[in-house]
């Protein structure tokens, strides 16, 4: 607040526009909007739709970067803009653009049907061989044992990973980073005795042998889900697997 | 235009919509069953909940406290069979959702833990951390993934329900992604739409909280119950509204003015004591936190900042070990948000519009007047929550009334016979109007932008921590004009693709009419009670308003307010004493 520096008045932001009834391909619109300290960039987007261009469209909600709504390439990088700064890309012009490698249905918004299949497909939900009715309490798991699949259970859904994965942008089959996180959430979860299932699943084509480690989508993770790391596991009792089912045949459960 | 047919729809995918879909999907698996909202539903304001949510655990703790708890909570304005119902159900939904799989932060030994929250006499608020909407929603969701039968219609914006013989038959929407407008004949609709935080300009809610379920079922005919009632949560962070969950009260945070004293003890709320004491000082209600706020303001023992008055939230003495465990995201926001460490400074708070006490009326079931409407969660009004909801009691209220909602709605649709052919000339009649007057229109001048602002900063200045007929009454004049010039819109977006102009027009007047339910009812009640002090009538007057107030729309469009006693059952009106 008692800063001295000198501040530029303004910034610009050159801003994806695509409407496909107009236009054939995207491009480039560059608007001012003022700038201020603790304006994020969804902030300088929604003060150039109210003030500016009331057709400009694009997603968000929350501005707490918990939503998982408002991801898009900033300067060329995924990020959530309710939680990138203008102050951190100063002087601009800030280039703001769709989240890559998926369909852009309009301006800044994707679309991202396919993920929806692919997180059903992985069954994020807990599978376990009989119900215990309510009556009898709570399905007792220790710090410890929360501690293991925590940081998986942390994803958003904002999609930055895939943004990120040049594997993803090669091949749009791949189930991706954050799919896998989940599904290997419900697997370290003791509560849960799916991971055979899905496995089974993961283990087939467009799944995590797809991945050759590249490691994007931890780094562009808000929420530090670390779905790589997850991958890297997955993989390694993926071959165990593989071992037990092809070498010993009996080994399989 | 396409017609869609389903037994059960339910509009709305955060909290409530999700378990209430869930329960119609398990009490009935023959009947169809939709989900429909205007943002996946993982984006759903639920996600943003942090603290926790209440049910009784511990052995020392009873249903009668939880009732107690939460009627006087809610100065006695909340129905009592409502809360008895509540507060037995609770704790099964909790364990419910803990099969499900939310990652419910446990005890050493795997049961699960629970932290105090305020105005509550023992602790009973069961949490993930300090991000129980997320797990909680995207637990439900994650879940309902499950239910084959479970069909979604993700981002389609429901513009009005159809109504026909005095029956809600369905709804018309729009598919944001194409701008395509279908009707779904519904044989029961159960809305979920959430809270209307935005009709105020500084709030806790998300972009997305615009009161539209509260405004089409008004529209409909069916009635708005205590909408005079809006919480202000004391802890937001200035500039964004960004919530500082009152967990890190719970935990043992103070509320420092700025010569550094615990003001609190001078609002009737108890003696300043080190560790965190129940039902007393800083875990009093909201209500009565955000009040004394507004007085230290009077008194000149705020700091004054670029976004105005605030005092300081300081938790530098619960350490980091225990902030980093059980308090991880209030340090992440701050981080992120304000620039400051909570682990070695203070943080600047103010009060900020959080929830709706108010919303459509319901009995116990989620039924409302209207035969064929159900609702539950923050857009309904059954009403547990009184004058001043309980912390920790809405995630709570999402899941037990969303389960209600759902097995009477179910049973509802499974003894009616296939809908109605009267709704498609309705649901034209809607296509027209939705094209004519806002995707095709061309002239007008007002912006949306503005029009909201003139709305938010009305409802601030008449409906906030403190209110006067006067400026009630002013207010229902602007707002009025402001449904004039809304008439007025110009509109820059004419295209049918993922057109959020064409939205936000639409959540604007879904706002305007919610804006006059609230300061219509406001002006009504002529008395002081929880959220609602009106300085021209500071007393609570049990004679006169021991009732529910009902907003109906009126054909010419404004509000007319109506009263319902309140039911109750074994509490008589009583003082509310914290701090003792
Ligand atoms: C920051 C914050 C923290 C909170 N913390 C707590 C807490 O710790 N404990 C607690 O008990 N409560 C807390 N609350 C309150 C609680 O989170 C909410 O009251 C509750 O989550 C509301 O859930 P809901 O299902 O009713 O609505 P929401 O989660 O808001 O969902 C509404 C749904 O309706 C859909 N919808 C809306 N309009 C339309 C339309 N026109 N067409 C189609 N779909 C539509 C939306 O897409 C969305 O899916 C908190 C609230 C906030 C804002
Ligand atoms: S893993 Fe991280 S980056 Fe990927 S969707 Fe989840 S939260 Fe976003
Ligand atoms: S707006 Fe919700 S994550 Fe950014």
């Amino acid at each position: 607040m008692g800063s001295r520096e000198k501040l530029p008045p303004t910034v610009t932001l050159a801003v994806t526009r695509y409407r496909p009834e107009e236009e054939s391909e995207p491009t480039l619109q560059t608007y001012e909007a003022p700038y201020r300290k603790d304006w994020v960039v969804l902030d300088a987007l929604n003060y150039i739709k109210d003030k500016v261009d009331g057709s400009l469209s694009f997603r968000w909600s929350c501005r707490m970067g918990v939503c998982g709504s408002c991801g898009m390439m900033v300067n060329g990088e995924p990020k959530l803009t309710c939680a990138a700064f203008l102050s951190d890309y100063l002087p601009g012009p800030i280039r703001v653009e769709p989240l890559q490698f998926f369909p852009i249905v309009r301006d800044l918004v994707v679309d991202m049907t396919d993920f929806l299949h692919k997180l059903k497909k992985v069954k994020p939900w807990v599978v376990r061989e009989e119900e215990r009715p309510l009556s009898e309490g709570e399905y007792r798991q220790t710090p410890e044992q929360l501690d293991i699949y925590k940081q998986f259970s942390m994803c958003i859904n904002c999609m930055l990973c895939y943004a990120a994965c040049p594997i993803y942008g090669l091949e749009p089959g791949f189930v991706g980073p954050a799919a896998i996180a989940l599904a290997q959430r419900y697997n370290l979860d003791s509560r849960d005795i799916g991971a055979q299932e899905r496995l089974d699943i993961l283990s087939g084509k467009d799944g995590i042998w797809e991945c050759t480690f590249v490691g994007e989508c931890t780094k562009v993770c808000p929420k530090n889900v670390d779905p790589a790391g997850a991958i890297q596991q997955y993989k390694l009792t993926g071959a165990a697997h593989w071992f037990k089912s092809v070498l010993l045949p009996w080994g399989r459960k | 235009m396409d017609v869609f047919s389903r037994d059960v729809l339910v509009v709305g995918g955060g909290g409530a919509g999700l378990r209430a879909a869930i329960a119609v999907a398990e009490a009935n698996p023959r009947l169809s069953l939709a989900v429909i909202s205007k943002v996946y539903p993982m984006r759903s304001h639920t996600v943003s909940a942090e603290g926790g949510a209440a049910a009784v655990i511990k052995p020392e703790d009873s249903f009668d406290e939880h009732a107690y708890d939460t009627i006087s909570g809610g100065d006695w304005l909340c129905d009592q069979d409502a809360v008895e119902a509540f507060v037995k159900e609770a704790p099964a939904e909790m364990l419910q959702l803990e099969h499900w799989g939310c990652p419910w932060s446990r005890q050493p030994d795997g049961r699960i833990a629970v932290r105090s929250f305020g105005g509550m006499k023992v602790e009973r608020t069961w949490f993930a951390a300090d991000k129980i909407g997320f797990h909680m929603l995207h637990t439900l969701f994650q879940t309902s993934l499950k239910y084959d039968a479970l069909q979604r219609y993700d981002e389609c914006f429901v513009t009005r329900l159809l109504v026909d013989d005095g029956r809600c038959r369905g709804v018309v929407a729009i598919e944001v992604a194409t701008g395509r407008i279908f009707a779904i004949a519904a044989k029961t609709v159960i809305l979920a739409t959430g809270g209307c935080g935005r009709v105020f300009p500084f709030t806790t809610n998300g972009a997305i909280k615009t009161g539209d379920g509260m405004a089409l079922a008004y529209r409909a005919g069916a009635p708005l119950k205590d909408m005079e009632f809006v919480q202000y949560h004391p802890t937001g962070l200035p500039f964004t509204g960004i919530l500082i969950t009152e967990a890190a009260r719970s935990e043992g945070g103070w509320l420092l003015n700025k010569d550094g004293y615990r003001y609190l003890q001078d609002y009737g709320l108890g003696k300043p004591e080190p560790k965190p004491v129940l039902r007393s000082m800083e875990l009093g209600p909201r209500d009565r936190l955000s009040q004394a706020f507004v007085k230290e303001q009077e008194k000149g023992r705020t700091f004054e900042g670029p976004y105005g008055h605030y005092v300081h939230l300081d938790i530098r003495h619960l350490g980091e070990e225990l902030i980093d465990r059980k308090l991880p995201f209030v340090r992440e926001l701050c981080r992120k948000y304000v620039n400051l460490d909570p682990v070695k400074e203070m943080i600047p708070i103010q009060p900020v519009v959080h929830y709706m006490m108010g919303g459509i009326h319901t009995d116990i079931h989620g039924a409302t007047p209207l035969p064929g409407l159900y609702a539950a969660g923050e857009v309904a009004c059954v009403s547990i929550n009184g004058a001043n909801r309980l912390g920790s009691n809405s995630l709570t209220e999402c899941l037990v009334f969303g389960a209600r909602a759902g097995r009477a709605a179910a049973g509802f649709a499974a003894e009616q016979k296939e809908s109605n052919p009267a709704v498609f000339a309705q649901a034209s009649d809607e296509q027209k109007r939705l094209e004519e007057s806002l995707l095709r229109k061309t002239d007008g001048k007002e912006r949306i932008a503005s029009l909201r602002e003139e709305m938010q900063k009305t409802m601030e200045a008449c409906a906030g921590i403190y209110r006067t007929g006067a400026a009630l009454q002013q207010a229902a004049q602007d707002l009025h004009q402001l449904q004039e010039r809304f008439h007025d819109l110009r509109l820059e977006d004419h295209s049918y693709t993922f057109n959020t102009e064409l939205t936000g027009a639409l959540e604007l007047s879904f706002m305007l009419d919610v804006g006059e339910a609230i300061v219509a009812s406001a002006l009504a009640r002529r008395e002081s009670r929880g959220s609602h002090q009106r300085t021209d009538h500071p007393q609570r007057d049990n004679e006169k308003f021991l009732a529910h107030s009902l907003a109906y729309r009126t054909p010419e469009g404004l509000p007319r307010i109506d009263y319902l006693p309140v039911t109750i059952t074994r509490w008589p009106p009583g003082q509310r004493v914290y701090g003792k």
